[in-house]
C-alpha cells in the first residue's frame, strides 16, 4: 500500500509541472496548479513513507518491462525510505517558497520549462530510490541529471550560467557512464540486472575492486566528493535558491545513496575500500570547509558546505565498511547510523540556508556577502531561521548537526580503541580533521551571519532590505523548527535508523561472508546504548532552556537600562570608536573576506585568493583599488590540468564527432552488431 | 552514597562559579612580584565583578539581539562544560559516552556567539578580534582532540569521568612520556584558549594585536561581567583539564583530594604566571606555527601509545 502510494506520489510530483507547461498564458494559474499538485505528492509520499518507517515492512514490486535488461522491480525498504523522507519533504517546501520567490509570471521565457523540470527532479529522484534494476534505476538517475540540467540553465542569458549548466552535464554524463560499467559488471556476477546481495564467490577480487571504484567515481561524481566535486559550487550558486535547496539538501544526497545502496549489494569489502572512503571523507571535509571560507558569493559558500558535509558522510560510511570488514558490529551502526543521521538532518539545516540565501537575494538581489550587512533589523525571522540553521551546520549542542557527528567522533574513537595500529592511526587522522573541520565551519558560518546580517549595511540595496512575504517565511520557520525538534529528539529516529542499519549490515550477510546478521545488529549493539542520543537531547534542553530564559531576562534588563538611558541622557550611542572619526562607517567595518584571511591564508595549499591587480601602488598613491577572487588549488593543479591533456589525447578521436543525427545512429547500430556477433561467436560471454 | 554525590555535586558547581575570579589575581600577582611590584590585591577579580554588577549597561544603536545574547549564551555554554570536566579525583555531575565531544562543542557555541555579537557592533576592532578568536580555536581543537584520544586509548574509556580515574595513575608508570607530550600540549590549548601570553596579552587595550579583549570592546556593566566570570571560568575548566592528566592521584581523603585540587589550580596559576613573566607575546604569524606544534605534540602522544 504505501509502495503505491509513493509511486502514485512519484508519478503526480514528476508530471506536476505539466499544468505550467500547458497554460504559459495564465502563469499565476499555471504555477499554482503545479504548486498544488507537487505539494500533494509530497505530503502523500511523505505520510506513506513515515508509515512505511514506523511499520517497518519492507514491500516489494515486481513487474515484466519491454525495456531490453529492464524490469519494473521496485521495493520499499528502510534504506530506500530513509532516503524518501527528503525527497519528499524538499521539493514540497521548495515549490511552497517558489511560489513567491520565483514567480513564472516575471520569468516570460523559463517559466514554464522550471516548472516542469522541477516536477521532474522530484519524480526521478523517487523513482531511483525505490527502484531495485539497473535499468530503472538508471532511467530515474537520467531524469533527475537532466532536468537537473535545465534547472541550472534557468538563468541562461548569463554566460556564467551557461558554463555552470554545461560543466554539470559533462560531469552527470561521466558519471552515468561509470555507473553503466558498474552495472555490467554486477550483471555478470549476478546474471540479472536485478539487484540482489552479490554472494562471496560470484565476483573475483579484481572486479570486486573495479566494482567498488566505479560505484564511488560514478555516485562521487553526483555526491561532490573531492576532487569530484568541480562541477558542484557553480551550479549549486547559479541555480534559482529553491532549486539550490533540492540539489544541495537532496540531490547530492542520491549521489551517497547509490553508494550506500551498492556496498551493500557487494560481497565481503576489504579493508582498503574502508579507510579509502575515510581518507576522500575527511579530505573532502577539511578542504571545503576551508575553501567555503574563501568565498564571496554567499550560495558558493553554501555549496562548499555541501561538499565538507558530504565529506562527513561519507566518513561515516567508510567507518561502516571497516565495521564490516573486520566484523566489528559498534563500528557498522555508529558509522552508518551517524552518516544517515546526518544525510537527514543535513537536508534539513542545508535546505533552510539555501531557502535563507533566497530570502537574502530576494531582498537586496545580489549574493556578494561584501554588498550586504546590517539586515537584522529589517529581517528578524529571516535572520532567526538563518541562525538556527547556521547553529546547526556548526554541530553546536541543541541543533541537529551534532547528533550524527556525535556518532562518528564515537565511532572513530571506538576505532582508536580497539582497532589495528594501521586503522587506528587512520581514525586519529579522521578525528583530526573531523575537529578541525567542524571548528571551521563554524568559522565561515559566523563569519557569513554576520557579514549579512549584523553590523551596518554595506550598500544601498542592504538599506533597502525587507521581510520575504508570508509562504517563503512560513517555510524557513517550518525548516527552523524540524531542524531544532531533530536536535533536541535524535532519539526518536533511532528505532528507523537501526532498521536502515541492520537491513544494509543483513544483506551483507545474506550475501554469504559471514558478517552480521539483522539479530547481532539488532539485539546486542542497539543504537541508543552506543550513541547517547537520548543524553543528547537532555543536553540541548539543558543549553537551550538556561540561555533562553536568560537572554530574555537579559534583554527586559538592557530595555530597561536603554529606556532610562533615552530619558535622561537622550539619543542611543553609536558603536564606541576607539577615537577614530567614524568606526561604525560601513566601509571601515570588518569585510567578510578580511574575516578568513587568516584561516585562509594557513590553506593556501587548497585554495587561495587571487588579487588583481597584484602589486600594491608605489609611494604617493592616487586612489586605488583591487579586488580578489577564490581560486580551487584542487581544480587549477589536478582536474584543469587532466582534462586538458584527456581532450588533447582525444583529438584524433573527433573525426568520429560529426554532429550529424544519421551518423550517431548509424554508429549505435553498428555497435550493436558488433556486440550481436561478439555474442554468439565468443562461448564465454553469455554468461 | 547519593547524598555524597549530591555534596560532591554542588561542590563542583561552587567551586567552578566561586573559584576561577581567584586565578587572573594569582596570575597578575605572581607576575607583580616577578616584576617587582606590589601589584593589584589577589581578590581583584571579584572586586571588579562586583563592580560590574552594579554598574548600567550602553548598548551601541547598530547592535541587535545578538549581541546582547552573546555574553549570555557564553555564560551558560561555559557552565554547562564546567559540569562535564572531571576535577582530578572527583567525577563531574554528568558523564556519559562522547562527552568530551560535547564538552568541545559546548564551548564552540559560546563562541560562536560571543564572535558573532562582536561583529554586531560593526567595529573593525571587534571584527578582527573575531576573526583570530575563531581561526586560532580551529587550530586548538584537533589538538585538544588528539589529547582525547591519547586518554582514550590509554584508558579504553570513552569518557570524560572514565578517561581521568581509574588506570591513569598505571598510565604514568607505563606511558609517561605520551603523558608528557599530551599535557604539554593542552598547557599550550590553554594559553590560546584563554588568550595568554605568548599568543595574547591581556593587560594591554586597544593593541591591534590582541584577540579576546579586543573582541568584548562594546560590552559594559553586567554584560561584560558575564564575559569576564565566563572567561574566568574557562580558565578554569582548562586548567583542571591539564591537572587531571598530571596529577591523577587520591589520597583516600575526598576532603583532601578537594584541597589538593585547589592546591594545584593555584600552582597552575602561578606557573601561568611565571610564564606570562618570562616570555614576550609571540608575533601574530607566529601563532599558528604554534598551535600545529600543540597538535603534534598530542599526535606523537597518540603515536607512541599505538606502538
Amino acid at each position: 500500500m504505501a509502495l503505491i502510494l509513493v509511486l502514485a506520489a512519484a508519478a503526480v510530483a514528476g508530471l506536476s509541472g505539466l499544468p505550467a507547461l500547458l497554460a504559459r498564458g495564465r502563469p499565476r494559474l499555471g504555477q499554482g496548479c503545479a504548486t498544488a499538485l507537487l505539494v500533494a505528492a509530497s505530503a502523500t509520499g511523505l505520510l506513506s513513507a513515515a508509515w512505511a518507517l514506523v511499520t517497518g515492512s519492507a514491500v516489494a514490486l515486481s513487474g515484466a518491462w519491454a525495456v531490453p535488461g529492464g524490469s519494473f522491480s521496485v521495493s520499499l525498504d528502510a534504506l530506500s525510505t530513509w532516503f524518501l523522507l527528503p525527497v519528499f519533504l524538499v521539493p514540497g517546501l521548495g515549490a511552497i517558497f517558489g511560489l513567491q520567490y520565483w514567480r513564472q509570471a516575471e520569468h516570460a521565457e523559463a517559466g514554464g520549462r522550471v516548472q516542469f523540470f522541477y516536477g521532474v527532479l522530484a519524480g526521478g529522484m523517487v523513482l531511483l530510490v525505490v527502484a531495485r534494476n539497473s535499468v530503472l534505476f538508471l532511467v530515474g538517475w537520467e531524469l533527475m541529471a537532466v532536468a537537473a540540467f535545465f534547472l541550472v540553465a534557468t538563468d541562461d542569458v548569463q554566460a556564467e550560467t551557461r558554463e555552470a549548466a554545461w560543466v554539470y552535464l559533462v560531469a552527470t554524463h561521466l558519471g552515468t557512464a561509470a555507473l553503466m560499467a558498474l552495472f555490467a559488471l554486477m550483471r555478470q556476477a549476478s546474471g540479472s540486472f536485478d539487484w540482489t546481495p552479490l554472494s562471496a564467490g560470484s565476483l573475483p577480487p579484481a572486479a570486486a575492486a573495479a566494482a567498488f571504484l566505479l560505484a564511488l567515481i560514478g555516485f562521487g561524481l553526483k555526491a561532490g566528493l573531492m576532487p569530484l566535486h568541480v562541477w558542484l559550487p557553480s551550479a549549486h550558486a547559479s541555480a534559482p535558491s529553491h532549486v539550490s535547496a533540492v540539489m544541495s539538501g537532496v540531490m547530492i544526497k542520491m549521489g551517497l545513496y547509490g553508494l550506500v545502496r551498492v556496498t551493500s549489494l557487494l560481497p565481503a569489502p576489504p579493508l582498503w575500500w574502508g579507510i579509502l572512503l575515510l581518507a576522500l571523507g575527511a579530505l573532502s571535509g577539511v578542504i571545503a570547509a576551508a575553501a567555503a571560507l574563501a568565498q564571496h558569493d554567499l550560495k558558493r559558500m553554501l555549496a562548499f558546505s555541501s561538499i565538507e558535509n558530504v565529506g562527513l558522510i561519507t566518513l561515516g560510511l567508510g567507518l561502516a565498511l571497516v565495521g564490516r570488514s573486520v566484523h566489528n558490529a559498534a563500528w557498522i551502526v555508529l558509522g552508518l547510523g551517524g552518516a544517515l543521521l546526518h544525510v537527514l538532518n543535513h537536508s534539513l539545516f542545508k535546505s533552510l540556508l539555501f531557502f535563507g540565501a533566497g530570502a537574502v537575494l530576494h531582498a537586496t538581489a545580489t549574493r556578494r556577502m561584501d554588498a550586504l550587512g546590517g539586515l537584522a533589523a529589517a529581517m528578524p525571522v529571516t535572520l532567526t531561521a538563518w541562525l538556527v540553521g547556521a547553529l546547526a551546520v556548526s554541530a553546536v549542542p541543541g541543533f541537529n548537526g551534532l547528533p550524527g557527528e556525535l556518532m562518528l567522533y564515537l565511532g572513530l574513537f571506538d576505532v582508536v580503541r580497539g582497532g589495528s595500529p594501521a586503522v587506528a592511526l587512520v581514525a586519529t587522522a579522521c578525528i583530526g580533521g573531523l575537529a578541525l573541520t567542524g571548528a571551521l565551519a563554524l568559522a565561515s558560518f559566523v563569519r557569513a551571519l554576520g557579514a549579512i546580517f549584523l553590523g551596518t549595511a554595506r550598500s544601498p540595496v542592504a538599506h533597502a532590505a525587507h521581510e520575504p512575504p508570508g509562504p517563503m517565511t512560513a517555510v524557513l520557520g517550518l525548516l527552523g523548527g524540524l531542524c531544532l525538534a531533530a536536535g533536541l529528539a535524535p532519539f526518536l529516529l533511532a528505532p528507523a535508523l537501526e532498521q536502515v542499519v541492520a537491513g544494509w549490515a543483513g544483506a551483507a550477510a545474506r550475501g554469504g561472508a559471514a558478517v552480521l546478521g539483522d539479530t547481532a545488529v539488532r539485539s546486542g549493539l542497539g543504537l541508543l546504548e552506543l550513541a547517547p542520543l537520548r543524553t543528547l537531547g537532555w543536553a540541548g534542553l539543558a543549553v537551550l532552556v538556561p540561555v533562553a530564559l536568560g537572554t530574555a531576562w537579559f534583554l527586559r534588563l538592557a530595555g530597561r537600562i536603554s529606556a532610562r538611558r533615552t530619558s535622561t541622557a537622550g539619543a542611543a550611542l553609536g558603536t564606541w570608536d576607539c577615537g577614530y572619526a567614524d568606526p561604525s562607517s560601513p566601509r571601515l567595518q570588518y569585510t567578510s573576506s578580511s574575516f578568513a584571511a587568516l584561516l585562509v591564508g594557513l590553506f593556501g595549499w587548497a585554495v587561495a585568493l587571487r588579487r588583481s591587480p597584484a602589486a600594491a601602488p608605489a609611494m604617493f598613491p592616487a586612489p586605488w583599488a583591487f579586488a580578489t577572487a577564490p581560486i580551487d588549488r584542487l581544480l587549477a593543479r589536478l582536474v584543469v590540468p587532466f582534462c586538458q591533456r584527456t581532450a588533447g589525447r582525444c583529438t584524433r578521436v573527433r573525426v568520429l564527432q560529426q554532429g550529424v543525427l544519421h551518423i550517431y545512429l548509424l554508429y549505435i547500430l553498428g555497435v550493436l552488431l558488433l556486440g550481436i556477433v561478439w555474442a554468439t561467436l565468443s562461448p564465454w560471454s553469455r554468461g | 552514597m547519593n547524598t555524597w554525590r549530591l555534596v560532591e555535586g554542588s561542590l563542583h558547581l561552587l567551586l567552578l562559579l566561586g573559584l576561577p575570579p581567584l586565578l587572573p589575581g594569582v596570575i597578575n600577582k605572581t607576575k607583580a612580584l616577578m616584576a617587582g611590584r606590589v601589584g593589584p590585591p589577589v581578590l581583584q577579580g571579584y572586586y571588579d565583578l562586583a563592580k560590574l554588577f552594579r554598574k548600567g549597561m550602553v548598548f551601541s544603536r547598530t547592535t541587535t539581539w545578538v549581541f546582547k545574547a552573546g555574553p549570555v549564551v557564553a555564560w551558560v555554554t561555559t557552565v554547562l562544560a564546567g559540569l562535564l570536566v572531571p576535577l582530578m579525583h572527583h567525577a563531574p555531575p554528568a558523564a556519559f559516552a562522547g562527552d568530551m565531544v560535547l564538552l568541545v562543542y559546548l564551548l564552540a557555541l559560546g563562541r560562536f556567539f560571543m564572535a558573532a555579537a562582536a561583529l554586531d557592533t560593526g567595529s573593525p576592532f571587534e571584527g578582527m578580534g573575531a576573526a583570530r578568536e575563531v581561526s586560532y580555536a580551529s587550530l586548538a581543537e584537533p589538538a585538544l582532540f588528539l589529547g582525547f584520544i591519547a586518554m582514550a586509548k590509554l584508558t579504553g574509556s570513552l569518557s570524560l569521568a572514565g578517561m581521568f580515574s581509574g588506570t591513569l595513575p598505571e598510565g604514568w608508570s607505563g606511558a609517561a612520556a605520551a603523558l608528557v607530550l599530551v599535557t604539554a600540549s593542552w598547557f599550550i590549548v590553554l594559553l590560546a584558549e584563554n588568550s595568554r601570553i605568548p599568543f595574547d596579552d591581556p593587560n594591554t587595550h586597544l593593541e591591534l594585536t590582541m584577540i579576546h579583549e579586543v573582541m568584548v570592546l562594546d560590552h559594559s556593566g553586567p554584560a561584560l561581567g558575564l564575559i569576564e566570570h565566563g572567561a574566568a571560568m574557562k580558565l578554569f575548566i582548562f586548567g583542571a583539564l591539564v591537572l587531571d592528566v598530571l596529577i591523577p592521584v587520591t589520597t583516600g581523603d575526598p576532603w583532601l583530594d578537594w584541597a589538593l585540587l585547589l592546591a594545584g589550580v593555584l600552582l597552575l596559576a602561578v606557573l601561568i604566571g611565571l610564564v606570562e613573566s618570562s616570555m614576550a607575546r609571540l608575533r601574530l604569524n607566529n601563532i599558528p606555527k604554534l598551535l600545529v606544534a600543540a597538535c603534534l605534540l598530542a599526535l606523537f602522544g597518540v603515536i607512541l601509545l599505538m606502538v
